[in-house]
């Protein structure tokens, strides 16, 4: 490939019996660039902190030649924390790409599917509704239950409604943005009648944050995305007609249609998982999936380095928002700052070539 | 979008088609009117629609009563009926508008980052100087509003490929993401920005009055003559640059004064309201639904539904929750989103 062409020349397929794939080298090279910019940034991310450990330790610990010490304190303290920016971070990013796949349209994201507003508006309202002492009870397990159900049921809602004798990813977007609008509605009233010192912790809450995430929890999330990738890798291999209009694809069979379904479900249910790690961070999903599809100079959302580019900005804004600021912030607060900027340096770049 | 947008010349061409278009024109000029006259009445205190007029029209005398109704028709009813109607038209325009520019059908009068400029802004000054009082605001978030669209169309007019719509809504949610952030970051650092941004979120047309009403209606009366002079390219764009080009478009001149226009519209009334959401894309799609895709026809219908739906919203907010109220862009989100919701599932809408 020349380069700095955009559009590459006719990219060879390769077969491997009833799998076929386009070798785009270029996108491997990325993916797999993104891939060791992650690890790292994930290895710096479990060094950092009041007991800083160096970069050769951590790799040892992780690979299982470490110190007893250190095992301890990257094991049990700093992994869960690293494993669920990882896990959060590609769990939206792919969401994101399938969403935005999909939809055939750049703005969707699980954000526009109701997740987060759903999410958030639940978490909001146990917040500020139920009061101090009731909050107290809702010990933070509980809330992000409580949140991951929300989420969960409204994304869900909007997949039931806009499904008529299939699902359209015009309608789909169109009734997601109808019901994100409904719980953003209800999150705003919430927050107006609520106690000032309520509104605060919402608003922390609304944000997405990784700290305090135990073993326990990011298992659950670990497993859950494990088995949703493997559906969505056996499935994506039926994918590409996707981006053809829905008329040629609807001409290639009603396998395809399923094919569709579940991969939206996929979507619903890994943006859920992130939701369930990390409370309802907003613009991961939409931005990591344009980001990558710049940086692999795809026509489309490519899944493994969409996943890459989210799992990078959140680990990587986790480390920022820990070291490098003045103040503690939310890690939503820092991927958006840095995700939304890098998008639009990336698109002037690409303007200017 | 292709297909649709080269009918239009034999849709136009039907005079029953353009009758039943200014017929609908009419009608929803005459529903705008009847609930502005309702909104008049409406509130914590019902009024008779003798009492109304008089309270407009009447010279102020000695009844105790009747100095009350018009204090309360004037003050208090009339500014937010006037801000109702003009920022509805606002929003509803602006909704159309940067839907045909950005060749979007999810793209709302936010997009550009107005309202997130303006919501940047507000938290910002109040942080920095501690205002408390909405009126010293406005300002700010007009001009947070107003930089922020100057921004991201600067971003998107650089270099190859410039105003390309793609870049120009990708452009427009990188902005309006960071933005959001900032905002966020200023807020839960400063409890009285917090405090402030939570009302400021919710989007209101209650409690400002006509010092400032009459200089947000003059902006977006500047934008709305932007608007209309566009129209016809807009239409001409909506079939491809190169056919516009073909066509004898200027291209860069049609898409800086839609732009401009939309950062106006959508400024302005945001600055007035706060962030009032989902208004424009909604309307936008209604009214694409009522009149196809000719812009000279969808975007005068967009501006009245926008006007009718955020004045009957403002109408119910202040009727659900008495002696309380609910600010119209809630009520816009809660009622407008089921309703729009069914017509989608109907299959009212296709992509624009």
């Amino acid at each position: 490939m020349s380069g700095t062409d955009v559009k590459p020349s006719v990219a060879p397929g390769v077969r491997l019996g009833q799998v076929s794939f386009v070798w785009r080298p270029w996108l491997a090279c990325v993916t797999l660039l993104l891939a060791a910019a992650t690890f790292l940034v994930f290895c710096l991310s479990i060094g950092v902190g009041d007991f800083p450990i160096g970069l050769s330790r951590v790799i040892a610990t992780i690979l299982g030649g470490g110190e007893r010490v250190d095992e301890f304190v990257i094991m049990d303290l700093r992994m869960p924390r690293a494993l669920a920016g990882l896990i959060v971070g590609i769990a939206l990013g792919v969401s994101g790409a399938l969403t935005q796949s999909i939809a055939r349209n750049p703005l969707a994201s699980p954000d526009i599917l109701g997740i987060t507003g759903g999410a958030g508006a639940v978490s909001v309202f146990l917040v500020t509704v139920s009061g101090g002492t009731a909050a107290a009870v809702e010990s933070a397990v509980g809330l992000s239950a409580a949140a991951l159900a929300g989420g969960l049921g409204t994304g869900l809602l909007v997949y039931f409604l806009a499904w008529r004798r299939g699902v359209d990813g015009f309608r789909l977007i169109l009734i997601g943005i109808s019901v994100s609008a409904m719980m953003e509605a209800i999150t705003t009233w919430l927050l107006v009648t609520a106690d000032i010192k309520d509104v605060a912790r919402a608003q922390a809450w609304l944000v997405g944050s990784l700290d305090n995430r135990s073993w326990s929890e990011v298992r659950v999330a670990l497993w859950c995305t494990l088995v949703l990738l493997a559906v969505v890798f056996c499935v994506a291999f039926q994918f590409k007609p996707m981006h053809l209009g829905d008329e040629v694809a609807a001409g290639l069979g009603v396998r395809y249609a399923m094919v569709r379904a579940v991969l939206l479900l996929c979507a619903v249910l890994l943006a859920a998982v992130g939701v369930s790690a990390a409370g309802p961070v907003p613009f991961v999903a939409l931005v990591a999936p344009q980001v990558a599809m710049r940086l692999a100079r795809c026509p489309t959302p490519p899944m493994v380095a969409s996943g890459m580019v989210g799992a990078l900005l959140l680990i990587g804004a986790d480390l920022v928002a820990r070291t490098a600021l003045p103040i503690t912030l939310p890690v939503g607060v820092v991927t958006a700052a840095i995700g939304g900027p890098f998008l639009v340096y990336l698109l002037v770049r690409a303007n200017l070539r | 979008m292709g297909t649709t947008a080269m009918e239009r010349p034999l849709a136009r061409g039907t005079t029953k088609a353009r009758r039943r278009r200014v017929v609908g024109l009419g009608t929803l000029v005459a529903v705008l009117v009847i609930a502005a006259a309702v909104s008049l009445a409406v509130g914590a205190r019902a009024l008779s629609p003798a009492e109304v007029w008089h309270g407009l029209f009447a010279a102020p005398d000695s009844d105790q009563r009747l100095t009350e109704i018009r204090l309360i028709v004037r003050t208090v009813r009339m500014p937010r009926t006037v801000l109702a109607i003009v920022a509805g038209i606002a929003l509803g325009v602006g909704g159309a508008l940067i839907q045909g520019y950005t060749r979007n059908p999810i793209a709302d009068t936010g997009l550009l980052g107005v309202n997130s400029g303006a919501s940047f802004t507000v938290v910002s000054v109040i942080a920095v100087f501690g205002f408390a009082d909405p009126f010293q605001y406005v300002w700010f978030a007009f001009l947070g509003a107003a930089v922020a669209g100057v921004v991201v169309f600067g971003l998107a007019s650089i270099g190859r490929g410039a105003g390309n719509p793609l870049t120009l809504a990708l452009a427009g949610q990188g902005i309006t993401v960071f933005l959001a952030a900032m905002t966020t970051a200023v807020a839960l650092s400063d409890q009285a920005s917090l405090n402030a941004l939570r009302f400021w979120n919710a989007g209101s047309v209650a409690g400002v009055g006509f010092d400032v009403i009459w200089p947000v209606a003059l902006f977006i009366a500047v934008g709305l003559v932007l608007a209309l002079t566009t129209l016809p390219a807009l239409n001409l764009l909506n079939l491809g640059d190169d056919v516009a080009r073909g066509l004898g478009v200027n291209i860069a001149l049609s898409r800086t004064i839609g732009i401009a226009a939309i950062t106006l519209l959508a400024g302005a009334a945001t600055a007035a309201c706060g962030p009032i959401a989902f208004l424009g894309l909604m309307v936008a799609h209604v009214a694409r639904y009522l009149t196809g895709p000719d812009y000279r026809w969808l975007v005068p219908y967009a501006g009245l539904l926008g006007a009718v739906v955020l004045l009957l919203c403002d109408i119910v907010g202040r009727l659900v929750v008495r002696p309380g109220e609910l600010d119209a862009g809630v009520v816009v989100a809660l009622l407008g989103a089921p309703f729009f919701a069914a017509l989608v599932w109907l299959g009212k809408f296709r992509s624009a």
